[in-house]
């Protein structure tokens, strides 16, 4: 109960005139930082935070977390316009969001996205509301093993739940894990793989790889078949909203799986980016839809996003509540959260009230305005597409090379983008899925850390990934994912034998 | 109207120290941004550092130019001291280091010493703390080390920030000087280690006070000793009726070892004096404001400060005494490399 009066008092602090104010500001802000590839929700923040140092830290917290909010559903739509995804947890958006686009219904598309965005964040949020004290004591339990049994499920759902012919998701993924080992050794503090390169001793970032990979290799793919660029007759009116809105409530079971996975892998250290491709994995082989995923299905759309969003917002309570940021975004708010004074720990929810809760409150509120903001732009999106593609192609190539650049400053980074875009191309010419290879690039690192770290805690025991109940019940579940198909072919041949 | 002549004054009063001053000292200052490269990720101790001076620098015009921070965290930070070394001449890019500013040379063999680039001053120095789990039955550090000594080698667990740099070396100089084996494990940033210890998951770690003060307040983490030949000056009340100053130091514990961390600043090589001295004047102004006097106390830093000559032998001291630690530990990079 005394949650609930917390809370109000938070709605009373986020409805002030000031912070309302702070509150679209920062939305729009976000929503063009997450329409620039490469920019992103980190740089961004680092960027606009100085601009807060004046405000009380109550109002600053909210401009950040609505320019994050603004970023994250700003990210939706370079991925769905042009298949490219300014934020890692939007690749699996592109998936089905880009082949609607093609088809002229970039409008639904949109509007899915935005929507379900909308329903994971709420999720989140009202479980952050009730079950904050709890959840921090749950996330303590992850060590370095569980990190990795949740990585390895990432990987295993991936490989085990595609349509793809498994052997290719698995070249690919290889190709991305040997990328994600370039650069620093950061368990024995060598350089590996760089050849002497000052460039690469901060290996192969994954932004550069992926404007490359899906927005170079994709505008590579559309001049080959002669500059058609598909999807200029999308509907661009506000009925395309209430339209799809009438149709999303179709896809509550994929929602709420979405909503829940996402909640759990924001809360354990792994973040949106595995939670959006592990849904989207788990939608297609669930969904009786599943064949046509991949083809432009408005419920391949849903479960990434509902399930990024809803992984970005539980993100902030382990920062808030132990101080460990569970994305890049969160890092630099919990910067901020230093330069003003408040020291996130679990003394924070009981020492600053006021800021806590106006900041929860105004996760329901940012929310709620964000949707309304982008949802009254979705035909100004939508129009975009109907620019001829000789004139939309070259701007997009000019964002994408500003976009690469800006992750460091560097000209290496653009010529590299071109690189990977023409890798993009070959292997997409080749059948190869390009997904695998980027979430390895995205977690490979991570993973490999996990996996060493643990393995020293234990002194070199593969028993440490089975060592108690929790660590052993996900390293299962990944077992379980990566043999689905063995599993299902043996059922059924076991149920035709006995019948 | 009072405030009116009152500005009007001000504004004189102004002008004329102006117009005396700048002959004086023909001051060079910043004519574009300067870019403030940290060689570390966004969120750790020196991005957060970094973070605050600009804010200090914004919130009180310290400068007429924007003050931007840029990460380079490639490498152990060898991305960023690179960078600098490679902007000779360059008055308009500024660093700020950790230790890595030796360690990372020494164990990955880049081509780069400190002494490539222009000392600016010393802004503090870091403090490391032993920390156990509040659970554990440990209340000193010799209790502690007597029970890893008794425990099997390597099982004991000792997590830290990077490989083969400060955490790892302050491991290794622990070991020696106990004959005790931790397992050391190597995370990326500092918070997330203090957590894996409140988890349970390592035994102990030598975390900076701002990165576990936190865990400490929350009854979750308990400080044994302080690498430090004093003991910290803050002597207001932080947890379980304790200040920083009560925390014992090692050596009076029985551990003899001091360790502190420079956060200092450098520029670019080839910087002329006035360049040189208009950042030393410019954090000057920052360490007297009372927001940088608040992050001070907030991380229960070592507010020892040096310029010039001073820091460079400072530095160079530094750099003998890492160089020794990495040897005996076994952390420096192949030669020929």
């Amino acid at each position: 109960m005394e949650e609930l009066v917390n809370l109000f008092h938070g709605f009373a602090v986020a409805l002030q005139p000031f912070n309302i104010m702070v509150m679209v500001l920062g939305i729009v802000l976000g929503v063009l930082i997450g329409v620039l590839p490469g920019l992103g929700g980190a740089n961004g923040v680092a960027i606009l935070l100085p601009l807060t140092f004046s405000m009380p830290p109550t109002s600053a917290i909210i401009m950040l977390s609505c320019i994050y909010w603004g970023a994250l559903f700003g990210g939706a739509i370079t991925s769905i316009l042009f298949n490219i995804p300014g934020e890692p947890w939007s690749v699996a958006t592109t998936f089905d969001g880009y082949p609607m686009a093609q088809q002229g219904k970039a409008g639904e598309a949109l509007t899915a996205a935005f929507t379900s965005s909308f329903v994971g964040a709420l999720f989140a949020v009202i479980m952050i509301t009730l079950v904050a004290p709890l959840v921090a004591s749950f996330a303590l339990q992850f060590g370095p093993a569980e990190k990795f049994a949740v990585y390895f499920l990432a990987f295993c759902s991936f490989v085990g739940l595609s349509k793809e012919p498994p052997f290719k998701t698995i070249a690919a993924m290889m190709i991305g894990f040997a990328l994600a080992a370039v650069g620093l050794d950061s368990i024995t503090g060598q350089l590996r793989l760089t050849f002497g390169v000052t460039h690469l001793l901060n290996g192969f970032d994954f932004l550069i790889a992926v404007i490359g990979l899906f927005g170079i290799g994709e505008i590579l793919l559309t001049m080959e078949e002669g500059l058609a660029f598909r999807g200029g007759s999308a509907k661009i009116n506000l009925r395309v909203v209430l339209q799809t809105w009438k149709e999303l409530p179709k896809y509550w079971v994929t929602s709420i799986r979405s909503c829940v996975i996402g909640c759990w892998m924001g809360i354990t250290p792994a973040g949106a980016t595995p939670a959006s491709f592990m849904s989207y994995g788990i939608a297609k082989r669930v969904s009786k839809n599943g064949s046509n995923f991949g083809k432009g299905e408005v419920e391949g759309v849903v479960a990434p996003e509902t399930a990024a969003h809803a992984a970005g917002t539980a993100a902030l309570l382990p920062m808030l509540s132990l101080g460990v940021p569970g994305s890049p975004t969160a890092a630099v708010l919990l910067g901020g959260l230093l330069i003003w004074g408040l020291q996130p720990g679990p003394m924070l929810f009981v020492e600053q009230k006021e800021f806590v809760w106006g900041l929860i409150a105004s996760m329901y509120l940012g929310n709620l305005v964000g949707l309304i903001v982008v949802l009254t732009c979705v035909p100004v999106f939508a129009a975009i597409l109907r620019v001829p593609f000789s004139i939309i192609a070259p701007l997009i190539l000019v964002l994408c090379a500003i976009g690469a650049y800006s992750v460091h400053s560097s000209t290496f980074d653009v010529v590299l983008m071109l690189v990977f875009g023409v890798i993009g191309y070959l292997l997409k010419k080749c059948n190869y899925p390009l997904a695998p290879l980027v979430l390895a690039i995205v977690l490979g690192d991570k993973a490999e850390e996990a996996f060493r770290q643990s393995l020293l805690g234990s002194q070199g025991s593969l028993g440490i990934f089975f060592s108690n109940t929790l660590v052993s019940s996900i390293m299962i579940l990944g077992l379980i994912a990566l043999f689905w198909s063995v599993i299902q072919q043996g059922y059924t041949r076991l149920r035709a034998a006995t019948a | 109207m009072k405030h009116a002549a009152h500005t009007a004054l001000g504004a004189l009063a102004a002008l004329c120290t102006v117009g005396i001053s700048v002959p004086a000292i023909a001051a060079w200052e910043p004519v574009r941004p300067v870019e403030f490269i940290v060689p570390a990720g966004t969120g750790g101790g020196a991005d957060q550092m970094a973070r605050t001076i600009q804010g200090i620098v914004t919130k009180h015009s310290l400068m007429k130019q924007p003050l931007v921070v840029i990460n380079k965290s490639g490498g152990a930070g060898g991305e960023g001291f690179l960078d600098l070394k490679g902007s000779g001449g360059n008055p308009h890019k500024i660093i700020i280091t950790l230790s890595n500013l030796f360690t990372t040379p020494l164990a990955t063999g880049i081509p780069f010493n400190w002494k490539d680039l222009t000392p600016v001053t010393m802004l503090a120095l870091d403090e490391f703390v032993l920390w156990v789990n509040a659970e554990k039955p440990y209340k000193t550090a010799k209790e502690y080390i007597d029970a890893v000594k008794a425990a099997p080698a390597g099982s004991m667990k000792m997590g830290g920030t990077g490989s083969k740099q400060e955490d790892q070396i302050i491991t290794v100089a622990v070991e020696k000087a106990t004959g005790s084996k931790f397992t050391y494990i190597p995370y990326k940033g500092g918070g997330e280690v203090a957590v894996q210890l409140v988890g349970n998951h390592v035994d102990s770690t030598v975390n900076n006070p701002i990165e576990a003060v936190a865990q400490w307040r929350g009854g979750k983490l308990r400080p044994l000793c302080v690498f430090d030949a004093q003991p910290m000056s803050y002597d207001e009340q932080v947890a379980d009726g304790k200040s920083w100053k009560d925390i014992p130091t090692c050596k009076s514990q029985g551990l003899d070892m001091e360790y502190l961390m420079l956060r200092g600043i450098f520029m670019s090589p080839r910087a002329t004096k006035d360049q040189i001295e208009y950042y030393v004047e410019l954090f000057k102004k920052v360490r007297a404001t009372p927001e940088w006097q608040d992050f001070m106390k907030s991380g229960a830093f070592n507010t020892t400060s040096l310029t010039g000559a001073e820091y460079a032998k400072w530095v160079e001291v530094e750099e003998k005494r890492h160089e020794a630690l990495m040897k005996d530990a076994g952390f420096l990079a192949a030669a020929g490399n």
